[in-house]
């Protein structure tokens, strides 16, 4: 009942909100997601984590089909939703630096977000999931569509038809699926689509080797997965800040959820086939995104490339099939969504004082800024993965787990950290260092709203840092049992 | 049946307030004479009934299909304000008319006997060539009345020619002694007769539901006919005319011989409606010409409910065509509606004239948006679950190929029903002169969010209405 009312919730402010305007509905969308942080923290203390399904709830959707409203959360499930319910009113927070035009509206898509976002990290049913995937997606097209950069009817159409053709391909496979399925607990369907009886499908490894592609479709292009990814600079670039934070930090991670509850374990046979062409793919990206990264004059566009690059090591985790490199990818998936949206929030802060986002007009901030400084250095040092910072624990669990599948892919998917640390300290250097430029002399420090929201994500990347075991020990069953599903056959 | 009765005296008793010279009481009557209608028609539910010696059937099949058409009108009619406004003088005809074509609608979905096809489709259609040249001033209205009515009554006597052959092969006309006749030919020299006169029906049917290649008249006459009515012309003919083709392909030619003619026929004609469709909206520049492409692609969705068929008026197929008609009818009574006031205030039907409509009108941006999403089948709406039946429907029957090549189209559709939306949320108006913001009565705004809240509804709780069948 609590992961309904975790649904709800965010979807009924939405539509309370259109009755605030302007100063009045800022508090009452960041109130509301608070409450919704809240109640997702009431979830994690009293989770159980010896229980694989905890909160569950069965309605029966679609009768006449077998499709059913289910919802439950393991461990994994649930380090997601905290850390969407953490992040969207940080995200909120953030929008609130800029004004938009319908603010109101503006809140309500990024909590209506929200619901599809915790909906597809919540869904038992397959049909379910791709609904809530696709509610995911409707809000985020209008808020980069609308309020976006100039270029952003272009853009955000190229994100849409990528996204939603993926989507298409995945709902093909899990169509196939469900014919193959028995028939509905109460028996008024010949079939269902609930997740359980997905993994007891045991399908013939011919069908199970194009089956992979379908479904794998639209996650390769959500994360995005090299050469899939094309869409994703664009979109980062021309969105507003908050969406873009919204994309980066919480959406690519549906991709990678996806891909281990709903890949791994329902087409064990064909993740078996393919495995090696998507650890190239994955590896291809980290040193492609890593390269690009380097080259950009853009702060935007170079830590949407950077992102590309790690998201690249998550999927190469993921895909090792180690329990190492699954843990270190649900690990990661919290750190780069804390360091993601802190490093496009500081990139937004530079913008807005100066008006330019070009590295080469930057320069010599940390004498006008030290705050700023200093929270952007943790952050960016998170980013490169410095040991006692977040992102060390996640690199290195997925490095391991990629090493412990294949030694020479582990070693060239471990340049990434040495690339990463080349684009951003030099990134670092020619922005905060370096002598001022006429767009740098007036540069003021973090105001005191600002630092209050970055001091939350300053505070888990050392607790992630130096207390990884907190998290970890949260999504260690569910990881044992998707392994459990993937070698049972 | 009595929804057939009650519409027809209360189209006539609307005539008669015509007499009064005074438009403002027309549109609540007519809206009031629809409610009442549809209330009355769910009383058949759950009953069986046959009237005047087996010709009309009544059962929740019609029951159902009559819904959707009388619903359809219901909330179409308050786009028409602006007749009432400008003093339109034939107001009362064109609200009795529509109300005579609902009562032929209502026997297309009905019919037990080819005779009541027959005039279901001409009571239909004469009210529709009429309503195409209602403007009367206007030269593109009187050229999609006439070809509307050139080669619509050609292709009627062609669907009577075909029924004229198969009495000749089976020596009835009604469809269950037709599907008796098919299977135990008394004389089987007749049979190619049979089908020849079965293929001849199609074309009569293909041509009232736009599905290529007998679809050529659609985008011409939708875009002359005046937008209120292209709205009813593309919602109800098309329910009714899906209805009734299922109605003659379950209950006549269920028989496997028959299929072995129709399925083929069938799967060809609904793969070239899904790419002359698709594909011709594409390229269109005005939003009317693309919702008419779009209608004939939606023809296409719908002949995979048919060729899905499971030989019964109920399960997946009827049901999925059900849900469909239900989920397109409303969508696209709402986009015509929005784009009728739209050009009716800004007197441009193309792209360019929804420029910026989300700052001067949110809330026609917000329906129309709904309304496009519905179309393309994203989640959310009815339009996807619509989509979702129909091709589960047919993947169950083993149409796989097909449904691959819907699915591929529907892709495609995703182009041209974000046109508008981009348009209306991320392009600026060239200047306020020429976009002014579009007056919208309360009334408009009333039945633009009822269509927006079904749409949606539709697509959160489908369990609903999915299934009844």
């Amino acid at each position: 009942m609590l992961t309904v009312l975790l649904l709800l919730w965010p979807v009924a402010a939405a539509l309370l909100l259109h009755f605030f305007k302007g100063g009045a509905a800022r508090v009452a969308a960041f109130g509301a997601a608070l409450v919704e942080l809240v109640l997702a923290a009431y979830a994690a203390f009293t989770f159980n984590s010896n229980h694989a399904g905890q909160f569950s709830y069965n309605l029966n959707w679609i009768p006449s089909a077998g499709i059913q409203f289910a919802v439950g959360m393991d461990g994994l499930s649930l380090l997601l939703v905290l850390l969407t319910a953490f992040l969207v009113p940080i995200i909120l927070l953030a929008a609130f630096r800029r004004n938009f035009e319908n603010e109101s509206v503006f809140y309500a898509l990024v909590l209506f977000m929200e619901t599809g976002l915790i909906g597809v990290f919540t869904a038992q049913d397959a049909f379910l999931f791709y609904f809530m995937w696709e509610v995911a997606l409707i809000p985020i097209y209008f808020l980069a569509g609308v309020w976006g950069g100039v270029n952003r009817a272009k853009v955000t159409f190229k994100f849409f038809l990528y996204t939603i053709v993926g989507s298409l391909f995945m709902l093909a496979g899990f169509v196939y699926l469900y014919f193959q399925t028995g028939a509905s607990p109460d028996g008024l369907a010949a079939h269902n689509s609930s997740l359980a009886s997905f993994y007891n499908l045991n399908l013939p490894v011919e069908t199970q080797m194009w089956l992979f592609w379908l479904i794998f479709a639209a996650f390769a292009v959500k994360m995005p997965i090299f050469p899939f990814h094309t869409w994703q600079p664009d979109t980062y670039t021309e969105a507003p800040a908050p969406a873009t934070m919204l994309l980066s930090g919480i959406m690519l991670k549906m991709g990678i959820y996806g891909c281990m509850r709903w890949l791994l374990p329902v087409v064990p046979l064909g993740v078996d086939r393919w495995q090696n062409l998507v650890l190239i793919l994955a590896i291809i990206g980290i040193i492609y995104g890593a390269i690009i990264a380097i080259r950009q004059q853009d702060v935007k566009r170079l830590i949407a490339y950077s992102s590309l690059s790690h998201v690249g090591l998550m999927i190469a985790g993921v895909f090792s099939l180690t329990h190492i490199g699954l843990q270190g990818a649900s690990i990661q998936m919290l750190a780069h969504g804390v360091n993601v949206v802190g490093m496009f929030f500081i990139a937004d802060a530079i913008e807005r004082r100066t008006g330019t986002r070009t590295i080469a007009d930057l320069g010599g901030l940390t004498r006008q800024a030290p705050v700023l400084t200093v929270c952007f250095l943790v952050l960016l040092l998170g980013t490169v993965a410095l040991p006692l910072t977040n992102g060390f624990v996640g690199e290195f669990l997925l490095l391991e787990g990629v090493f412990e599948y294949n030694a020479w892919m582990g070693a060239v998917a471990g340049v990434t950290i040495i690339l990463g640390a080349v684009y951003l300290l030099r990134m670092f250097q020619r922005v905060m260092l370096g002598p001022d430029s006429s767009f740098t002399a007036t540069f003021t420090d973090l105001t005191g709203a600002e630092l209050a929201l970055l001091v939350p994500l300053i505070v888990l990347v050392f607790w992630i840092g130096l207390f990884p075991g907190t998290f970890l020990h949260l999504s260690e069953g569910s990881v044992m049992n998707i392994l459990n599903e993937v070698v049972k056959r | 049946m009595n929804s057939i009765i009650l519409l027809s005296v209360l189209g006539l008793g609307n005539l008669f307030l015509g007499f009064r010279r005074s438009n403002r009481l027309l549109l609540p009557a007519a809206m009031l004479m629809l409610a009442v209608v549809f209330g009355v028609n769910f009383l058949d539910w759950g009953t069986s009934q046959s009237f005047f010696n087996d010709m009309l059937v009544v059962d929740n099949f019609s029951v159902a299909f009559t819904g959707i058409v009388v619903l359809t009108a219901l909330v179409l009619l308050p786009f028409s304000q602006k007749y009432a406004q400008d003093g339109e003088a034939n107001l009362a005809e064109y609200y009795s008319l529509l109300l005579f074509s609902l009562v032929g609608a209502i026997m297309m979905v009905a019919y037990n006997h080819l005779l009541m096809l027959f005039l279901g489709v001409e009571t239909l259609s004469i009210a529709m060539y009429v309503l195409a040249g209602s403007d009367k001033r206007n030269l593109r209205s009187n050229e999609a009345a006439l070809k509307y009515f050139l080669m619509g009554s050609f292709t009627t006597g062609i669907l009577l020619f075909g029924m004229a052959l198969v009495y000749g092969a089976t020596g009835t006309f009604v469809l269950r002694d037709i599907s008796f006749a098919v299977q135990n030919p008394v004389n089987a020299s007749l049979t190619p007769m049979l089908y020849i006169g079965m293929l001849l029906m199609f074309i009569g049917m293909g041509f009232k539901v736009s599905a290529a290649p007998f679809h050529f008249w659609t985008p011409d006459v939708y875009e002359g006919t005046p937008t209120f009515f292209t709205a009813f012309m593309s919602t109800v003919v098309k329910a009714a005319g899906f209805a009734a083709f299922l109605k003659l392909l379950v209950q006549a030619f269920p028989a496997a011989s028959a299929q072995g003619v129709w399925l083929p026929t069938l799967t060809a004609m609904c793969v070239l409606t899904l790419l002359l469709g698709n594909v011709g909206a594409v390229t269109q520049t005005s939003a009317k010409r693309m919702l008419a492409y779009s209608s004939v692609s939606h023809a296409g969705y719908l002949l995979i409910g048919l060729v899905a068929f499971n030989g019964q008026l109920e399960g997946a197929s009827a049901n999925g065509l059900f849900f469909y008609s239900l989920a397109y009818s409303v969508a696209t009574v709402a986009s015509f509606g929005v784009l009728k006031l739209v050009a009716d205030a800004r007197m441009r039907e193309d792209y360019n004239g929804l420029n910026g409509l989300a700052k001067t009108n949110p809330l026609l941006a917000f329906v129309m948006t709904v309304a496009m999403l519905s179309l393309a089948g994203i989640p959310l709406t009815g339009g996807f679950f619509g989509k979702f039946f129909i091709f589960s429907a047919a993947v169950e029957n083993g149409y796989i190929g097909l449904v691959v090549f819907a699915v591929v189209m529907s892709m495609v559709s995703i182009y041209y029903y974000l046109r508008p939306i981009i348009a209306m949320y991320m392009r600026d108006a060239e200047d306020e002169t020429t976009a002014p913001p579009v007056p919208v009565t309360g009334f408009q705004s009333a039945a633009l969010l009822l269509l927006a809240l079904l749409t949606v509804v539709l697509g959160v709780l489908p369990g609903l209405v999915a299934g009844i069948l």
